[in-house]
């Protein structure tokens, strides 16, 4: 769906991109080689889109239901469990296509508890979602029993480490979800009706919207999409780390989406800008990895970078506050 | 009381503009010892704004304001109570998890050796309270107290701090008849200890039972101060509505044999709390206008028609099928259609654009799988932007850019598109242009002659007059009654909204 305003928006981020890809050149002028071996490719660039995958694809997740002035803090959380469900399955030898089902089933359960709490009994994202984030963990673990569960079965590996077409799988796998996600929600009416309620919930209710169920199957879907990040976690290193799988992702994952420029506050969104808001991340992570600077500075760079980008996008953010400004002073308050 | 009591707040020639809005135009207010000063006034006629002009949250910038006489000016609510002028919200601003002795004196507790005081405390707040017939336990916290006795406490503590004038903003607004009652014997005995009370409500019976003076502000204006005695309800009303009772006499539009077959009939339809039983039928190609003061239940009983508030008790019947309205989507599904009071809050999406908004509660309809393409959505959308002459640069513009009027077209707009058979119009020409405001009238009696069935309530009684098939009065949440024919003048609703005839009390289970 082709939008008037959306190449004005892409600029911004396509602009921060090129910048952080402009200064990675800089710092370290191997960056942009890529180099052809044993089927796949390699280099620096091949490096952001597989690593980043996992971000992008909490990001795509993320992103209708930030769109809907939610939140989901148990990405991170639910990316383990989803991890610990596919390492056990996997080491109790049960078919790939079971393994996956079952992971991901996990992952859409606990989407759709946190969908409940928000739209059925009315508690806050931020909270609703936060019980998750801790409670996750402790289930990840009790799945695995305290110990790192690892397992060799070579198809659930692939998912992680595999190629198609020389593209690192967990890229490709992005890539897809990305597509068809947004495919999904501009094909159908979905966009329209998440934006709606994302900019006024009351008047979506008054046209007749079914606001809670969309919201309980928008959390059920960053629920799903956690689980696919779970899974290419687990099968990126062979095992299911209950404590550190996923760990902090939905902190990168809300960046992702808040660079990709949907607002906190709801209303209009962008998949495919939100994995862009992903890649540049990641773009910065591989940036100072490369680049030789001593990792303490790794954090530091980073919310400088962050900063900026935000900054850049502020404009709109001074627009918004001018136009609220007046509002309020015409309807008479100070 | 007597005439000749001295006035001791006064103000004068108070104007107050908020941009290129005129809130208060030269207002002359003044308030005497002795006296419960009932403020009326429908939505924006000015009291608020009076009101917190009075106690420091707004500034001043034209006018005197004279406490005994002498000149004042605060900036701050602070320096206001400090004068002597004191106030309690109709949602009691205390604090609810400190202790009842705290809300009391915090911020002037009483102090030994530098340590707060508990136990003079304690004995001086139950002496307090004891002026206002109030036992309780003063250390418990205050949010395990009702909210009549916060509200008791809440005048207590105006009163401590302030001592001259006591102004209670719609203090019986969640109050039962029998704390009512507690509440008004407070007020006389302040009265008679000679403070000067300014009582803001919208309840007639209450203004006749308590006041010794009231006075009306409409759109800004001051319409007069007078002693209640001179008064009676219907010249109240038409005070606070401004109705010219010459006008428009006979002057009926739609006549009800004009109207169609029965679309649908509510029986007992109610909502404790909210809207009492009521019974109505509702005709193809007619329009009933709904009149009432503001507290009336008149968007009540419209939510609960769409809704947005199920009924608890009563039928429904559409074309002879009984059959129930649970929510705004059932609504929506047998063909009705709502357009909120408050456009901004309810309505519009303001930051999508004028497209989305009109196509949104068709495609609702449709579901999430059916989506009407974007052509489709551009052509539905400039049909309606033409019919109804919707003022937009473009159909892709935010709706929140468009000007009020516009602002209600689109959402009539919305509606129309899913080819309504039942609209509710809450206050559709409130806050428009003049222009917009003969428009929006002129399409509500076309909408009728195609045979939809509308719901209009309006504050506008010549307005209701012009397109109402019947008018619908409401009094203290139910319908008080309805009127036919050449009952549908000015005066006959005035009369009824007034309820000369006497009044059930306000029941509030």
């Amino acid at each position: 769906m082709k939008s008037l305003s959306l190449p004005n928006i892409f600029s911004h981020q396509i602009l921060a991109l090129l910048g952080v890809l402009a200064i990675n050149w800089l710092v370290f002028p191997g960056f942009f080689d890529v180099t052809w071996k044993d089927g796949r490719l390699f280099g620096s660039l091949i490096d952001v889109i597989n690593r980043g995958a996992p971000v992008a694809i909490l990001a795509i997740g993320m992103t209708p239901i930030i769109a809907t002035r939610g939140v989901d803090l148990s990405v991170g959380a639910v990316m383990a469990v989803a991890g610990a469900v596919a390492a056990t399955f996997a080491v109790s030898g049960h078919p790939l296509v079971v393994t996956l089902a079952a992971a991901l089933a996990i992952g859409i359960a606990c989407g759709l508890w946190n969908g409940m709490l928000i739209a059925f009994l009315g508690i806050q994202p931020f909270v609703a979602t936060l019980v998750l984030m801790v409670a996750g963990r402790g289930l990840a673990q009790l799945i695995t029993e305290g110990s790192i569960v690892t397992f060799s079965d070579p198809q659930l590996i692939f998912i992680g480490t595999g190629s198609v077409l020389g593209l690192p799988m967990p890229a490709v796998i992005a890539f897809v979800l990305m597509l068809a996600a947004h495919l999904f929600v501009r094909r159908s009416a979905m966009g329209l009706f998440i934006e709606a309620i994302g900019t006024n919930r009351s008047a979506a209710t008054y046209t007749g919207l079914r606001s809670r169920s969309l919201i309980l199957a928008i959390y059920g879907f960053g629920g799903f999409c956690a689980g696919v990040a779970g899974i290419i976690a687990a099968a990126d290193i062979r095992g299911a780390d209950a404590n550190n799988a996923g760990l902090w992702l939905e902190l990168d994952a809300i960046l992702a989406v808040v660079i990709g420029g949907t607002s906190l506050l709801g209303g209009r969104f962008s998949i495919p800008l939100s994995v862009l808001g992903a890649v540049i991340i990641q773009a910065m992570n591989t940036g100072i990895l490369v680049s030789g600077f001593p990792p303490e500075f790794n954090l530091i760079v980073k919310a400088g970078v962050i900063m900026i980008i935000l900054i850049l996008q502020s404009a709109r953010i001074g627009e918004v506050v001018a136009a609220f400004r007046t509002s309020r002073q015409s309807q008479g308050k100070k | 009381m007597t005439e000749t009591s001295r006035a001791v707040l006064e103000a004068t020639g108070i104007t107050k503009t908020f941009g290129n809005h005129t809130a208060l135009r030269n207002v002359d207010i003044a308030f005497r010892a002795g006296e419960v000063h009932a403020l009326l006034g429908e939505n924006g006629a000015g009291k608020s704004t009076l009101i917190k002009i009075l106690t420091g949250a707004y500034t001043l910038e034209q006018g005197t304001i004279r406490l005994d006489g002498e000149p004042v000016s605060f900036s701050t609510p602070l320096q206001a109570q400090a004068l002597g002028i004191g106030t309690v919200y109709q949602e009691v601003n205390l604090l609810p998890n400190m202790t009842v002795m705290d809300n009391l004196f915090i911020g002037r507790q009483p102090r030994r050796f530098g340590l707060v005081d508990k136990r003079t405390m304690e004995r001086q707040a139950r002496e307090i309270l004891a002026k206002y017939g109030l036992d309780i336990d003063v250390r418990a916290e205050l949010s395990t107290y009702s909210v009549a006795v916060q509200q008791i406490i809440a005048i207590a503590r105006a009163v401590e701090l302030s001592g001259k004038v006591l102004i209670l903003d719609e203090p019986t607004a969640s109050l039962d008849a029998a704390e009512v009652e507690k509440l008004f014997d407070i007020v006389r005995r302040l009265r008679d200890r000679g403070l000067a009370i300014v009582f803001i409500t919208h309840f007639l019976d209450q203004v006749f039972a308590l006041s010794d003076r009231v006075t009306v502000l409409r759109n800004g204006q001051l319409i007069g101060t007078r002693p209640i005695s001179d008064i009676n309800r219907t010249e109240l009303v038409k005070m606070m509505l401004g109705k010219d009772l010459a006008l428009h006499h006979g002057d009926i539009l739609a006549e009800e044999s004009e109207v169609g077959e029965t679309l649908m009939s509510f029986r007992g339809y109610g909502l404790k709390g909210k809207v009492q039983p009521l019974d109505l039928d509702i005709h193809k190609g007619e329009v009933i206008g709904v009149a009432g003061l503001l507290g009336s239940g008149r968007t009540e009983m419209a939510r609960v028609l769409f809704g947005i508030d199920a009924a608890d008790s009563g039928r429904l019947s559409i074309d002879g099928r009984e059959t129930t309205v649970r929510s705004p989507r059932d609504a929506v599904e047998l063909g009705f259609g709502f357009c909120p009071e408050d456009r901004k809050l309810d309505g519009i999406f303001g930051d999508l654009s004028v497209r989305e908004n009109i196509v949104i509660a068709m495609q609702a309809r449709l579901g999430w799988f059916r989506a009407l393409s974007r052509d489709e959505q551009l052509e539905i959308a400039g049909n309606y932007i033409e019919a109804l002459d919707i003022r937009t640069a473009s159909a892709e513009l935010p709706v929140k850019l468009l000007s009020g009027g516009n602002q209600q077209k689109v959402i009539l707009a919305r509606w129309l598109a899913t080819d309504p058979r039942f609209l509710i119009l809450d206050e559709p020409t409130r806050g428009i242009d003049v222009g917009a405001h003969a428009e929006i009238v002129r399409m509500i009696s076309r909408l009728r002659e195609d045979g939809l069935a509308l719901v209009v309530i309006s504050s506008e009684l010549d307005e209701v007059v012009s397109y109402s098939s019947r008018v619908v009065v409401m009094r203290d949440r139910a319908i008080a009654a309805e009127l036919h024919g050449a009952d549908i003048n000015v005066q006959r609703i005035v009369e009824t909204i007034a309820g000369n005839e006497t009044a059930p009390a306000e029941a509030h289970p």
